[in-house]
């Protein structure tokens, strides 16, 4: 039993880290069930009992993450930056972004500057964690279905 | 005073895979291996260093089976133990680590401020980082 979940985790993790490494790209459900060698209702179901959120979820929060590093860090416009991150819609990325950062994007630029910081650090440190009852309204990849405009 | 870190360790689910792993994927060396019942002390280092890492496999004597199989899980799920190496050559290593049958990058080496780094992870997940640091001026790219 307990084996099992060893090799379960281990693949889902690995499904993760294509996630943090893959983010730009119009990943969907499939392509990283795929990477988990799960069937896809197994491997969403898994990735939310393993990891505590949707894999859906993750990959927003990873997305969030690189828009509020470019954010903090360049002179890209909202627009650039949504698409560098992978979003294909401008709708979606900002509906998202303010869901789980809790203002607009302008904003965030607006109140943050550079931070100084390994980038392991930023990745597990500046990733955003979802404004309260934000949480539960994430369980497909429907803005991710479609190729990103770049 | 406290003077230097002399051995850290990282909790692994199999002892030989791990050294095989560590010194014949990474290029580290085998410091000690000392079994004493069902304890292995064994330890890796770069060759040249003093600074050793334990490779801990979670059971009897350390731990309990319930609390072995709570910590193997943990390790499995990427929450465990980090590490973070120094080269003077990541994309170089990068290289280096693909012919040896590494596959598991995290992050393919990328230039920061503070120097090129990438990340990789060991047969178990735990996380690895490898930086070389930065020269002055180096630019940021991610």
């Amino acid at each position: 039993m307990s084996r099992d979940v060893e090799d379960l985790n281990r693949h889902l993790l690995r499904a993760r880290d294509a996630m943090d490494r893959a983010y730009a790209e119009p990943l969907d459900v499939r392509a990283l069930a795929a990477v988990a060698h799960l069937s896809e209702a197994h491997f969403s179901r898994s990735f939310r009992t393993c990891f505590g959120e949707t894999p859906h979820r993750y990959l927003q929060r990873r997305r969030v993450e690189r828009a509020m590093f470019m954010l903090r860090e360049t002179d890209r416009s909202v627009t650039d930056i949504c698409f560098d991150v992978g979003f294909s819609s401008v709708g979606t990325f900002s509906r998202t972004f303010r869901e789980i950062v809790g203002e607009t994007p302008s904003d965030y630029r607006a109140g943050h500057g550079p931070i100084m910081a390994p980038n392991c650090v930023w990745m597990a440190g500046t990733r955003p964690v979802v404004a309260a009852g934000a949480a539960a309204r994430s369980s497909s990849f429907g803005e991710a279905d479609a190729p990103a405009a770049q | 005073m406290i003077t230097k870190l002399n051995v850290t360790s990282v909790k692994v689910l199999d002892q030989d895979e791990a050294l095989d792993f560590y010194v014949n994927k990474l290029g580290l060396e085998k410091a000690q291996d000392i079994k004493q019942g069902p304890f292995r002390w064994l330890t890796v280092r770069f060759p040249g260093d003093d600074v050793e890492i334990f490779l801990e496999e979670p059971g009897p004597p350390l731990h309990d089976e319930a609390t072995a199989a709570q910590l193997r899980e943990l390790i499995t799920k990427g929450a465990m133990s980090s590490l973070v190496f120094r080269s003077d050559d990541v994309r170089g290593l990068y290289e280096i680590l693909q012919a040896r049958g590494v596959s598991d990058f995290t992050q393919e080496p990328i230039d920061h401020g503070y120097g090129t780094d990438m990340g990789i992870r060991d047969p178990f997940g735990n996380a690895i980082r490898i930086l070389q640091p930065a020269k002055v001026g180096q630019k940021v790219t991610a």
